[in-house]
């Protein structure tokens, strides 16, 4: 039978000890983080949610001038305003209303390259936007007629978000005094005929 | 105290604090044996000795755990007949409803519970609000019970999640993109909460497991927590004496009673009156006219249909209120952060040599007058639409609300306080 004998505490190497301890705890937390990984990834979109985002068509004969579309891409309604020249001509007017005229402080994803431009799209008629508040996801609602009773005179038309009071214009930029601070998103998009719209897919590809 | 009653291990046969025996014999010495029955009735019941001049405030300490049972058994009846998915839990509410016997009275008195479990909670914070419950050696007690707190908002809001209704998604929606306020990673954040590019079955699966499985798993944690922190500081109570400091010759606080029988008696008196008004609400009002249940939520979620206006349920309005009162998402949602954080910060921020409200001075009543006005004043605009008078109203209670923790350093140190007695004030009945 072995005999067990207390070790008096100066004999014991201090610096050994901590070592080992230190050493074991890092490979551990080491071990931790892996085994956390596929926990976390196992929350990202599914390979079946990521093959459902495929791009969606529209054909935009059917908008009569002023009217407006709502279509799902990647289950987020896509708004599609066909506008008319007295609402691009309104588009004009009030700059020193907006938080970011020139939408620069949109992320590229956010804005493709060939909306940059005072329209905000690929031709002035057609406004393509990701119908989701800016401020906290909410469906902004069509408020298109300008000098909107509710509104003001000054009203030039556009978008308003029934949750907390987010305005946008008719370019999807959004007005002073809102809630939210960047203006609506535009999703990749292209035309496969002349009125043939395709959310989804650019010059780049498939988004 | 290096007595006898503190040495964690009792055998059969030593004497318990009131001078009885752990039992030898018989059965109950048979499982004294194996199990310390006797030894934790009598060190947490019998022989914990707790003020004797608790009233009425101290009544929902115990109702909340009675809620929370109450949360937990309709819970696991529910899942029972819910099925999450985006096909099929809106329909499996309403097979609950209507085809599962007594399936209306269950849900009722789980979505009712989750509104008293609020109610409770928030006149158990405000009762440490009124007696200074926070302050040393108390401070860690009160960060478990915020701790408690923020575990029963997110468990609350993923339960609203779930019946998947129109404001269930319309809340979901709002609430997870509050994560796409973080600069940088907040959009990679949302699309990750959610396993989506939108709120959707994966949202709500997910939502099902966290609601019925691990928040409830880490709520009962905080809980412990928060019971074993009490055991260790005691109670305070109305006067803000420690009764430790006044011992009597058998080293039992003079005012103190041991919590069973007294408090356990007087607490059941508590639990029925709060059941009557329980059971009158389930019964008569389970909605209470759309404040515990909204309307908007009876109908199908909808991802291209906003509600007309989008409400939380009424215990998240104070906090929904100051978001919407900033008229920038990401100041929006850091005051919004910052007025749930200020809690936590509640025991340094109190520079009172005293304790109680009954021997702080005026400008420390006047506060917490304001605030409590301010509280629920944020909590009704929360419900209005964002509009006009409302909006106005909303930015004075906000401002309201944040100058009440950001002078109380100064006026909690300013003011002349009443000198604090050195026993509890206690009339006999």
């Amino acid at each position: 039978m072995a005999e067990y004998v207390a070790v008096a505490d100066e004999d014991v190497d201090q610096s050994r000890r901590k070592f080992l301890t230190t050493a074991t705890i890092s490979v551990g937390a080491v071990g931790v983080a892996f085994a956390a990984v596929p926990f976390i990834a196992s929350w990202q979109p599914s390979e079946r949610a990521r093959a459902q985002g495929v791009p969606t068509e529209l054909d935009v004969s059917k908008l009569e001038a002023g009217q407006m579309a709502v279509v799902l891409w990647r289950k987020q309604p896509i708004y599609v305003v066909r506008r008319t020249q007295e609402m691009l001509a309104l588009l004009q007017n009030h700059n020193d209303r907006l938080k970011d005229p020139t939408s620069k402080d949109n992320i590229p994803s956010d804005q493709p390259e060939y909306t940059r431009n005072p329209d905000r799209s690929r031709t002035p008629a057609i406004l393509v936007l990701i119908g989701i508040c800016t401020h906290l996801g909410c469906l902004p609602k069509q408020r298109f007629a300008a000098g909107d009773a509710e509104l003001g005179a000054w009203w030039p038309g556009g978008f308003l978000c029934p949750c907390h009071g987010s305005r946008f214009d008719l370019a999807g930029r959004v007005f002073d005094g809102s809630p939210a601070s960047i203006n609506l998103r535009i999703p990749p998009y292209s035309f496969s005929k002349e009125t043939n719209l395709v959310i989804g897919v650019d010059e780049k590809g498939a988004a | 105290m290096a007595s006898k009653q503190d040495s964690p291990m009792r055998a059969p046969g030593d004497p318990l604090s009131d001078g009885t025996a752990v039992p030898k014999k018989g059965f109950s010495g048979w499982l004294n044996k194996r199990l310390p029955v006797d030894e934790f009735v009598d060190s947490q019941l019998t022989g914990y000795y707790a003020p004797k001049n608790f009233n009425f405030w101290y009544f929902f300490g115990f109702i909340a755990i009675v809620v929370l049972v109450l949360q937990l058994v309709t819970g696991i009846f529910l899942t029972m007949f819910y099925k999450p998915g985006e096909a099929t839990s809106f329909d499996s509410v309403q097979f609950i409803m209507r085809e599962v016997d007594f399936g209306w009275l269950i849900r009722y008195l789980h979505s009712t519970g989750a509104s008293a479990f609020f109610i409770v909670v928030y006149l158990h914070m405000f009762r440490a609000f009124l007696y200074g419950s926070y302050k040393a050696p108390r401070e860690l007690l009160w960060i478990f019970g915020m701790l408690v707190y923020l575990a029963l908002m997110a468990e609350a809001f993923m339960g609203y999640v779930l019946p998947w209704g129109n404001m269930s998604f319309w809340g979901a929606q709002v609430i997870v993109n509050l994560f796409g306020t973080i600069p940088v990673i907040g959009p990679g954040l949302v699309e990750w909460i959610r396993g989506d590019y939108a709120i959707a079955d994966a949202t709500l699966n997910r939502f099902f497991a966290l609601h019925v499985v691990a928040v409830p798993l880490i709520l009962l944690a905080l809980v412990g927590l928060h019971l074993i922190a009490l055991r260790r500081t005691g109670s305070n109570n109305p006067d803000g004496i420690e009764i430790k400091a006044n011992l009597g010759p058998d080293g039992k606080p003079l005012d103190g009673i041991p919590f069973h029988p007294y408090y356990t008696v007087k607490d059941t008196v508590g639990i029925a009156a709060f059941l009557v008004v329980f059971a009158l609400i389930v019964f008569y009002a389970p909605t209470l006219g759309g404040i515990f249940l909204e309307s908007a939520n009876f109908t199908v979620a909808n991802p291209v249909s906003t509600p007309p206006d989008i409400t939380p349920v009424w215990y998240f309005t104070p906090f929904y209120a100051i978001l919407r009162a900033i008229p920038d998402q990401r100041l929006g949602a850091l005051a919004m952060l910052l007025a749930i954080v200020a809690f936590f910060f509640l025991p340094w921020l109190d520079r009172s040599p005293v304790k109680s409200m009954r021997y702080k001075g005026w400008m420390s009543r006047a506060a917490l007058t304001v605030f409590v006005i301010s509280f629920v004043g944020l909590g009704i605009m929360g419900m209005r639409p964002p509009e006009g008078v409302y909006v106005v109203l909303g930015r004075v209670f906000a401002v309201l609300y944040f100058l009440f923790w950001i002078l109380m350093p100064f006026y909690t140190r300013w003011e002349r306080v009443r000198p604090v007695p050195q026993r509890v004030v206690y009339h006999a009945h």
